[in-house]
């Protein structure tokens, strides 16, 4: 579905990564590791088509990222659902009404009313489904924007530090969420330096972890 | 009916072809009109841009009218003063060249005779009277004055006159009389009249232009300060043209609102004016007559058609401008 080749990128002369391979296959579950500052945003970025490889060569879903233009981009958009480490609303609708979002610009408003309501429950928000996102704390954003990221059923999940604000009792909360996705065919990428989440992970799932240091993208394993 | 001044035609001309192709749209059209009540929801209401947005196009509207009613108003002008002195001509018979009668005489056979005229009369004693009044008084002894004898010519509308051919022969026949066709008062003041006509319709492309600059700005305002939610769609998989359409058509939606009001009010303005039988002289006939008045019903349309291109293009290229 997504797939790097040989991807580089740097920010204002500082390399950040080079030769960078990867793929995000139906099913997998990846966690995406390493340093502060070592790319790991910069890297879903390219994922979704935020940013462009100037190096190498990204392709969503057989399509080169560097060829689509704006509108293939938004198309493939749809297929991924992503979680920021800053959770972006639009403050001014209620909570309920951004979670059908990404089916309101797509078109798809009618599948999502009968979901809405088995989804609130499963991120545990079914009582702030009318609060506009600035009245919610930080873990309950986390998960609006989780049950965003899935309403539309994406291919692909990408989770940019999803735990950053959350206690460990939500994290794992939240990462059974993801777990449970993956179980049901979805491509589950997490970015994050929560080791303890990685280790909760992998007693539930076969997951591959990825450490990005020094530039190159290298699988973890029994270190962790 | 006078027909219409070119570049009035010709603005007509592409109006009127709107309605065509408002009818081959009408779907689209309509769609835009309804919206998506979801995709406006989507981008809040943009605060202080709506309110610039609609006084913008109504000042603007209001000012159209008046331009419109200019443009109108000296094309009356132009047409009322090259129709008067066109189909008209002045012969002039020296005061104390022999006899005046029989030379009035002859005048007027040769000018009965002189293919393009419809008619030529000796001006009487009393009409020599009244023309010299403004500058001789009342009373005034004309017959005793050595006053030259005027012959008014009315011109038929056939173009077949040839004053050079007339004055050939009026030389050979009754030499000192002279022929004025009004060429010289004409053509000053046609051209003068044109004059104030073209300001009209370049006060009137002035107003669009202001009316597309201002309403861009609003959008483009509108657009930096809704920069998070634009953010926010693209990520979810908005297409370009879904977030667009949201301020287009609200900025189209205010920009027609208005005009509209604008318009009512330069109209209320134009019909308030005196009238040219109560006050007289050039600006009192700043107005519309018979078709004119429907004229200005075009100024709401044509301002939200303005802002549909300029807000969709500054929309689009702010988007363009984003990941």
């Amino acid at each position: 579905m997504i797939e790097f080749q040989g991807v580089g990128y740097g920010y204002g002369g500082r390399r950040l990564f080079s030769g960078l391979s990867m793929s995000l296959a139906p099913g997998s579950f990846h966690f995406l590791t390493g340093p502060s500052g070592a790319g790991k945003t910069t890297l879903l970025k390219l994922c979704y088509a935020e940013l462009r490889a100037p190096e190498g060569r990204v392709t969503l879903w057989g399509q080169d990222a560097r060829a689509m233009d704006r509108d293939a981009v938004a198309m493939a958009r749809r297929r991924i659902g992503v979680v920021h480490q800053e959770t972006q609303f639009l403050d001014h609708l209620p909570v309920a009404e951004n979670i059908l979002l990404p089916l309101t610009v797509a078109g798809r408003l009618a599948e999502g009313h009968g979901n809405l309501r088995e989804l609130l429950a499963w991120v545990g928000l079914a009582s702030q489904a009318g609060q506009l996102p600035p009245e919610l704390s930080g873990g309950e954003r986390q998960r609006a924007a989780l049950a965003r990221a899935v309403i539309t059923s994406p291919e692909v999940i990408l989770a940019d530090e999803p735990t950053g604000n959350l206690d460990w009792e939500m994290s794992q909360r939240l990462l059974t969420l993801l777990v449970e996705l993956n179980r049901m065919g979805k491509a589950v990428l997490i970015a994050t330096h929560d080791l303890n989440l990685i280790r909760a992970a992998k007693q539930q799932v076969g997951a591959r972890i990825l450490r990005l240091r020094d530039g190159r993208l290298q699988a973890a394993g029994a270190d962790l | 009916m006078r027909p219409l001044p070119a570049p009035l035609a010709a603005a007509l001309a592409a109006l009127a072809g709107v309605p065509a192709l408002l009818a081959r749209q009408a779907p689209r059209v309509l769609g835009f009109l309804r919206g998506d009540p979801l995709a406006d929801r989507a981008v809040p209401p943009s605060g202080f841009t709506a309110s610039l947005t609609l006084f913008t196009a109504g000042a603007m509207g209001f000012l159209a009218v008046f331009a419109l009613a200019l443009s109108l108003a000296t094309d009356r002008l132009a047409a009322r003063w090259g129709e008067e002195l066109a189909q008209t001509a002045t012969l002039r018979l020296p005061a104390l060249d022999g006899d005046q009668a029989t030379q009035t005489g002859t005048a007027l056979r040769i000018l009965q005779q002189t293919p393009g005229v419809a008619e030529a009369r000796a001006l009487t004693p009393d009409e020599n009277r009244a023309l010299l009044e403004p500058w001789l008084g009342p009373d005034i002894p004309v017959e005793s004055l050595p006053v030259p004898q005027l012959v008014a010519v009315t011109l038929t509308d056939d173009g077949t006159f040839d004053a050079a051919g007339l004055t050939a022969r009026l030389e050979a026949e009754l030499p000192g009389a002279v022929l004025d066709d009004h060429t010289r008062w004409r053509e000053p003041l046609v051209q003068a009249a044109g004059r104030l006509r073209t300001m009209g319709m370049v006060a009137m492309l002035l107003i669009a232009g202001s009316t597309a600059t201002m309403i861009t700005l609003a959008a483009q305002a509108a657009l930096a300060a809704n920069a998070q939610v634009i953010r926010v769609l693209r990520l979810i998989g908005a297409r370009d043209i879904y977030i667009a359409r949201a301020f287009v058509r609200r900025f189209t939606l205010r920009a027609a609102w208005g005009a509209a009001a604008g318009t009512l009010a330069g109209l209320l303005a134009v019909m308030l004016l005196p009238t040219s039988e109560t006050a007289g002289g050039f600006l009192t006939g700043l107005g519309f007559q018979g078709w004119g008045w429907l004229l200005p019903l075009l100024i709401p349309p044509f301002a939200a058609l303005t802002a549909y291109v300029s807000t969709r293009s500054a929309a689009l290229r702010t988007l363009r401008a984003q990941p």
